[in-house]
Formats: C-alpha cells, structure tokens, sequence
C-alpha cells in the first residue's frame, strides 16, 4: 500500500502507544440512548476500543450520524456511556474535566454579553486559575491565533471565522493536556478551513498536546491527523486505523502530494460504503414514516 | 445618525408640537360653545401656576407618586421571584405559564372594586390594583429569559468547569437580562396607568382623583391643566427609564 497503512485498530494503538501510557484510553464502548419506547431508542456506539497517546492528534471521520460526536461527549464526560470505560490521563472520566480536557464545540461559545478578553478570563476563572495570571494568559493564547488585537471587541463585532478562531484560543488558554474538538471548522468557508488548519497544525507542533478532532471532511483530516480512526455508519464501529506519516507542523503544500491523496483516496473507499448504507437506511426511514 | 439629520427631526418634532399648540389657540379663538369644552392655552397655563402655587399639585403628585413607587416596587421584587421560580424546571413553566398570559389577558380594570372593597378608598388599593398589573407583564418575561438560555452556553460553561453558581453569575444572569429588562419596563408603564387610572375611579386624593373631580365639576381649565401635569410626568418618566435601558445595555 502506498499512502497509509490500514491495520486493526487494536494493532495500531499497541505499537503506537509503545511504552509509554496512553493519554486516553477507550475500552468496550457503548451507548444506547433510551427512547420514549423501546422501539425508539438509538444504538449509536457499538464496542468501541481505541487508545490515543499522548500528543497524538486523532482523526474520527465517519458518515453523518454515526456517533463521532456522541463518542467525543463521552470522552469530555459530557455524556455517559452505557456500556464500557473511559480514562483521561488514567482516572476514569465520569463528568466534566477542565484540569485535564479542554472541549470546544462547533459553533462558536464564546459568550456574546462579554468581550474576547472577558471571554478568557471566565474560562481561566472557571478552570480556577490564579486572577494574576488571567491576562497574560489570555493574551498570549489570542496572539498564538493572531487576534490579540480583537481582546476588547465583542463577539458580534467579528466574523464566523474569527470566532471559531478565538474558539480555539479559548480551549487552548486552560492549558488542559487533552483538546477536543466537536467539527470547530464545519460553519467556515474552505479558505478559512485551510488557514485554520494550519494554524492549528503549527500550534499542534509546539505545544504537544492530545488532540481528538471529528470532522467529516476527508481533505482535513489527513491534513491535521497523525492517526484517522474510519467509524462505521449506525451504530458505530471502528472500522479502520490510518496512519498519516507525516511530521507537524504542516505546510499546504502537503496537500499536493501523492502520498496526501493517495490517503485521501484511501479513506474514500473506506467511506463510499458506509455513507451509501446510511442514505439508504435514511431511505427506509422516509418510506417507514410516509 | 448624523448630528445634522438629527437636528433635522427634532425641528420638525419640535414643529409639529408648535403647530397643535397654535391650532389650539386658533380654534379657541372661535368661540361658540367649544370654549366650555377646549379653554384657551393661555387659560390652561394660569391654571397650572395657581395649582402650582397653592400647592394643590404638590400633595396630589407625592400621593401617586409614592403609590406607584410602592406598586412597582413590589411587582418588580416579587415578579422577578416569581419568574425565576418557575423558570427552574420545564414541568413548573408548563403548569404556570400559560395560567399567568391567561389572567394577563383578562381586563384587571373589572376586579378594581374588588381592590376597593378589600384595600379601602385609600391610596393602598392603587397600590395594590398597579402591584397586580404590573407583576404579570414582568414574571412573564422573567419566565421567558431565564428558560430560554441557550443550552450550547450551559453545555459550554459546564465543559469549563463552572460551578452551579458560577453558572448562574456568568451565563444565566447575562443571558436572561435582556429579556428581564423588556418585562420591567413593560410593566413600569402598566403600573403607572393602573395607579392614575385606579386614583381617577375610586380614590380621596392623588393626580387622578383631582384630574377626574375637575371632570366632574366641569372645571375645564383645571382639568387640562392636571393631564398636562400627568403628560409632563410620564415624559419624564419615560426619559428616565430610557436612561436606565441604555446604561444597563451598555454594561
């Protein structure tokens, strides 16, 4: 094979994770959330294993409605799963972790009723970090994105772009190890993705931190990702583990090579299967209803 | 807006209150039996410096006025109260909700012989009658602010690490204020027409009791001259809420 390597994703995480413990570990995850009746109810997690290194980026790519999400909520404790465990730096995740995960969801949160800086200032509030540190901080995360000078605007004065930016900036200012990202780049134009991509890539490459990032764009993922773990539509399995050998931070010129879109073409033919399986489960639950 | 066009509306606001006033004074001109109905401006003006003078205006106007402070003092505490209880959890804003738009719905104005007859002809059935009014307008909106937060910022904040009260300091309270605030304001206004309109129905003293007493004596001069008072009041009422509004915005 020439782009990545697809191998079992149990076989990935051992060598991957070397030695070394693992910074989040997966094990037998499932999730079934209840309905109003039990015909109702959704089985959108299946068994799911896999353990992510510390200062890998991950990559979960699957079709719409196949449960990356539910399953990064779970990892941030926002949800709790049925079945199975998930441990953070070793300790079982039960609820939120600020200390140790940072989550930033696909729209942007920041609080439309205070400024950028203020916005900073009450995520290192609540994390219950030191007041004297608050504003060095905060405007040390915002000139790594480069929007130092938007600390005193509000919200609604910036672009959808530079929001998501600031987003960003936001989850990384905590300084937690683990950083979740829920599709943060899915309301941006392409060109906005790319220059975010890279930003992220480059501040990926010096900080080292834990990164699990679902997306449902192919380009981006092998762009950003160490490892893309391929889920299947509902409910959702593992279905591959791809490596993408390449060392952050990333240039755009990556894209260009053959190795980039021999992956790409990979994770496609991955893809085309369980994206036709969910389009026609769709189908049949038009027809079932009409 | 520009300064100018600024300028501009004001001229022309400013014109056309001129030129009611000078209507006014023309038709008064005219006689026959109107002047029973529409005494002269400069009449209006001779008997707002008598009320003015005699202090007439003064005891009056310190009566309502205390009235309406105790009214919306208590529909502001207890409204706000109210709205946030309810609020709290999704059963209790379906059970209350729709009872609370009911009975705004419905013309308080028809219970104020009840306030009557169980406050007394006294100032403190125009307090109660104007608490009453105004309590709805603002427990609704309070309801609607505080169950209307958008769960992405609680998900958000609770990811961060907020506490409970954190929580409610830093999201609840910004979210809902707006909101909140529309329902103070509402009621601010409902409370003063419930207050002026209860003194002009059944009360001994106050603004509206000797607006409609000159009413009923036919004291036309003198009755103009208490609604230009209650015009003045409200305007700078009105104003002074305005100011409140947008130093709260800008917080």
């Amino acid at each position: 094979m020439t782009g990545g390597n697809v191998v079992g994703a149990n076989a990935v995480s051992a060598r991957a994770t070397g030695v070394q413990a693992p910074a989040i570990t997966i094990s037998n995850v499932s999730m079934t959330f209840a309905g109003r009746e039990p015909s109702q109810s959704v089985h959108a997690l299946d068994d799911i294993s896999l353990d992510i290194r510390k200062g890998e980026f991950v990559c979960l790519l699957g079709p719409s409605g196949c449960g990356k999400s539910t399953l990064l909520s779970i990892i941030g404790g926002m949800l709790q799963q049925t079945v199975g465990t998930v441990s953070v730096n070793g300790t079982p995740v039960s609820s939120p972790r600020p200390d140790d995960i940072a989550y930033v969801f696909q729209e942007s949160t920041l609080f439309p009723w205070y400024t950028v800086l203020e916005n900073f200032r009450l995520a290192l509030k609540f994390r219950g970090i030191e007041e004297a540190n608050w504003r060095d901080r905060a405007m040390q995360s915002l000139s790594a994105v480069g929007m130092e000078q938007f600390a005193n605007h509000y919200p609604k004065q910036l672009s959808v772009g530079m929001k998501q930016r600031i987003n960003l900036a936001r989850g990384l200012c905590v300084g937690s190890e683990v950083l979740l990202l829920d599709e943060p780049f899915a309301a941006l134009d392409e060109q906005t993705r790319m220059v975010l991509g890279e930003d992220l890539s480059i501040l990926l490459a010096r900080r080292g931190k834990t990164i699990v990032f679902v997306t449902h764009s192919l380009a981006e993922a092998v762009f950003l990702a160490d490892r893309i773990v391929v889920m299947t539509a509902r409910p959702g399995k593992i279905k591959a583990s791809i490596l993408v050998p390449e060392p952050h931070p990333r240039s755009p010129d990556f894209m260009l090579t053959d190795a980039f879109q021999n992956i790409r073409k990979e994770l496609y033919g991955l893809l085309r299967d369980e994206i036709r399986q969910t389009v026609a489960a769709m189908r049949l639950a038009r027809d079932a209803q009409a | 807006m520009i300064a100018q066009d600024k300028l501009v509306i004001r001229t022309i606001q400013f014109g056309m209150l001129a030129a009611m006033f000078g209507a006014w004074y023309i038709v008064t001109r005219s006689g026959g039996t109107l002047k029973l109905f529409l005494p002269a401006p400069e009449l209006v003006w001779r008997e707002m410096g008598v009320l003015v003078r005699s202090g007439q205006l003064w005891s009056a106007l310190y009566v309502t006025v205390v009235s309406i402070i105790k009214a919306y003092a208590i529909a502001a505490i207890v409204g706000i109260a109210v709205g946030f209880a309810v609020a709290r959890s999704r059963t209790l804003v379906h059970l209350f909700e729709p009872v609370l738009s009911g009975m705004f719905a419905v013309p308080l104005t028809m219970f104020f012989p009840l306030f009557v007859l169980f406050f007394g002809i006294g100032p403190d059935s125009k307090v109660a009658y104007g608490a009453t009014y105004a309590f709805f307008p603002i427990a609704l909106n309070t309801i609607a602010a505080f169950s209307n937060v958008d769960d992405l910022y609680l998900r958000a904040s609770r990811a961060m690490g907020a506490s409970g009260w954190q929580q409610f300091r830093y999201v609840y309270m910004p979210a809902a204020l707006p909101v909140t605030l529309t329902g103070l304001r509402i009621g601010f206004f409902i409370c003063i027409a419930s207050v002026l309109g209860g003194e002009t129905l059944a009360a001994t003293a106050g603004v509206g009791r000797a607006t409609a007493l000159a009413a009923e004596l036919m004291e036309t001069a003198k009755l103009y001259a208490w609604i230009s008072f209650v015009v003045c009041m409200s305007v700078m009422l009105n104003l002074l809420a305005l100011a409140v509004e947008t130093r709260s915005e800008r917080e």
